[in-house]
């Protein structure tokens, strides 16, 4: 059973590790900064599929099926499923889970999916409730943009503070046996509001709930110092920025270790995406893509992920309301093998 | 307990004019004392024994969710005052010359073809003029059909969405986002999810302008 610690932080005390993921994505995501570090690329949105949905469906299916293969497991040795998307009804993963077989839990959290999936998947096998789980989420820009904004071929033109969100998905296989990364604390987050109603700029409206989640953790644990890096998901250039100066102003010398993945995918310059990458789909592949992998560049390492999801609806927004935000965070630590955890 | 109430919501009323917005902590504690106390005055709503009880409490509540406003305010006020800090501002001087750019290249355009038509069929300017609209109207649809309007979009901005193109774009991306979900649903009720208010008040403001051009001329 895990530990509370301070007002809100968790230590596990059977940390479970992650013990395989694998990333798929876009052709305009592997035309960026990771160029092909994905396990799978697709060769345009649509995915040889009839709709974006169903593409996105197939993400997450080819995303889970190549993170089991590498672990040499069948979707029926899991003993937990638990995912979610930004689509009505979280229908990519549950239709996903539906071909999966593992008992499901759908989870919305918008772009924060991802690591309240991992907080939760952890409690319930350090916890004893089972052995392994997959952690999975996804997001499709095209699917996304005409939920939330405007059919894809309309010519508007984006604000600068717009983010692209992310065609992608990321898979997490998480497990009681050794592993070299493990997720060994967590702190869940609250839903914060600091009143912004601009749809188009959501990384401020999640920076406010990404300082609360990150000092929360900070002021319990006092382990900045040996912190290797924090990686919030998908603040965005602006959000990345707020959060930036928050935390400073707040006492925390983060300079050199605070990244944003959302900053992480694209050329910002080239590939037209304003302020970066969002979405489930963000955090779910760089991480996988990327600091997973640089991680085990050291014998040691930690890394504290925040997932930042803006909880708001097109109907909130045409009904003139302000977007909550929240963050959720995971501690992350790497071992080389034989160094022991 | 109800002077209680009172006397409590008036005394943090001058707690929240003097308080400074630098002072978060202040602020914050304010706003757990406001939770509490409206969960409180829920329950006093709910077990109200008569109307006039219930409305003094739903009175209470008001004044508390008011303050709650006023807490939110200070601290709010304070971040967006960084957003604002941070954001970046949009190239008004490319974004506008690019918009004339493109505005003007399509109404030139549709000069051309008006001044063509009158010139070449001798037609007067009435029957000219739907044929210029209606040619740009099937040109955009094209160049919506082959992905090629989205790009001028982002270019133009509302350069190319003022003109009668940017209504036919609106139009023809929206039936293709839908197809899928079938002629009824999908294109039949989506059609104009864009174009729907232009077409509404497009339409309304033609009768009114019918209207008073009727009574006064």
């Amino acid at each position: 059973m895990g530990r509370c610690i301070g007002t809100r932080s968790i230590q596990f005390e059977h940390p479970v590790a992650i013990r395989s993921w694998a990333t798929v994505a876009g052709r305009k995501e592997a035309s960026g900064k990771l160029k092909r570090q994905f396990d799978f690329i697709l060769e345009d949105n649509i995915f040889g599929e009839k709709s974006w949905e169903r593409a996105e469906q197939k993400m997450q299916q080819y995303a889970i099926e190549l993170a089991m293969e590498k672990a040499s497991l069948y979707g029926h040795q899991l003993d937990y499923f638990l995912g979610g998307d930004l689509l009505n009804q979280i229908i990519a993963t549950s239709y996903t889970a539906r071909n999966i077989g593992a008992p499901y839990f759908g989870l919305y959290g918008a772009c924060s999916s991802l690591v309240e999936g991992m907080i939760l998947a952890s409690c319930l096998l350090d916890g004893g409730f089972g052995r392994r789980a997959a952690v999975c989420t996804s997001s499709h820009h095209d699917a996304a943009e005409r939920q939330l904004r405007y059919p894809t071929e309309m010519g508007v033109q984006r604000t600068l503070s717009a983010q692209w969100t992310v065609t992608g998905s990321g898979a997490y296989i998480l497990d009681q046996e050794a592993g070299n990364w493990y997720i060994t604390g967590a702190v869940p987050g609250r839903v914060i509001d600091r009143g912004i109603k601009n749809s188009s700029d959501m990384g401020s409206a999640m920076a406010a709930s990404a300082v609360d989640t990150i000092s929360a953790w900070l002021e319990d644990m006092h382990d900045l110092d040996t912190l290797d890096y924090i990686i919030t998901g998908d603040l965005g250039k602006i959000g990345y920025e707020i959060c930036r100066q928050q935390l400073t102003e707040r006492g925390f010398d983060i300079a050199g270790k605070y990244y944003d993945c959302g900053m992480q995918l694209y050329h910002a310059e080239d590939q037209d995406v304003h302020a970066g990458g969002s979405g489930c789909g963000c955090s779910a592949v760089v991480l996988g893509a990327k600091y997973l992998p640089l991680m085990a560049e050291k014998q040691h390492s930690r890394l504290l992920l925040v997932g930042t999801g803006a909880l708001l609806s097109p109907l909130t927004v045409q009904q003139g309301q302000t977007i909550p935000g929240i963050a959720h965070a995971v501690l992350i630590e790497y071992h080389q093998e034989g160094s022991g955890c | 307990m109800e002077q209680n109430f009172e006397q409590r919501i008036q005394e943090r009323q001058a707690r929240l004019q003097n308080v400074s917005d630098t002072n978060t902590e202040d602020i914050e504690h304010i706003l757990t004392e406001l939770q509490e106390e409206h969960q409180h005055l829920v329950m006093m709503t709910a077990n109200s024994i008569d109307g006039a009880e219930e409305g003094y409490y739903q009175q209470l509540i008001k004044q508390n969710e008011n303050q709650r406003t006023m807490a939110e305010t200070a601290i709010d006020k304070r971040y967006q005052a960084l957003v604002k800090q941070v954001m970046p501002k949009a190239p008004l001087a490319k974004n506008i010359s690019r918009a004339f750019l493109t505005g003007g290249l399509i109404c030139t355009f549709g000069q051309l073809i008006i001044n063509t038509v009158m010139l070449q069929y001798s037609v007067d300017f009435k029957m000219a003029a739907p044929i210029a609209s209606i040619t740009i109207v099937i040109i955009t649809a094209l160049l919506t059909g082959i992905g090629i309007y989205d790009e001028i979009g982002r270019f133009g901005g509302a350069g190319s969405m003022v003109p009668i193109s940017g209504f036919a774009n609106s139009v023809v991306s929206a039936a293709l986002e839908f197809k899928r979900e079938g002629m009824i649903y999908g294109i039949g009720a989506k059609i104009f999810q864009i174009a729907g208010p232009v077409i509404l008040y497009g339409t309304l403001a033609s009768v009114i302008i019918g209207l008073i051009d009727y009574v006064a001329g």
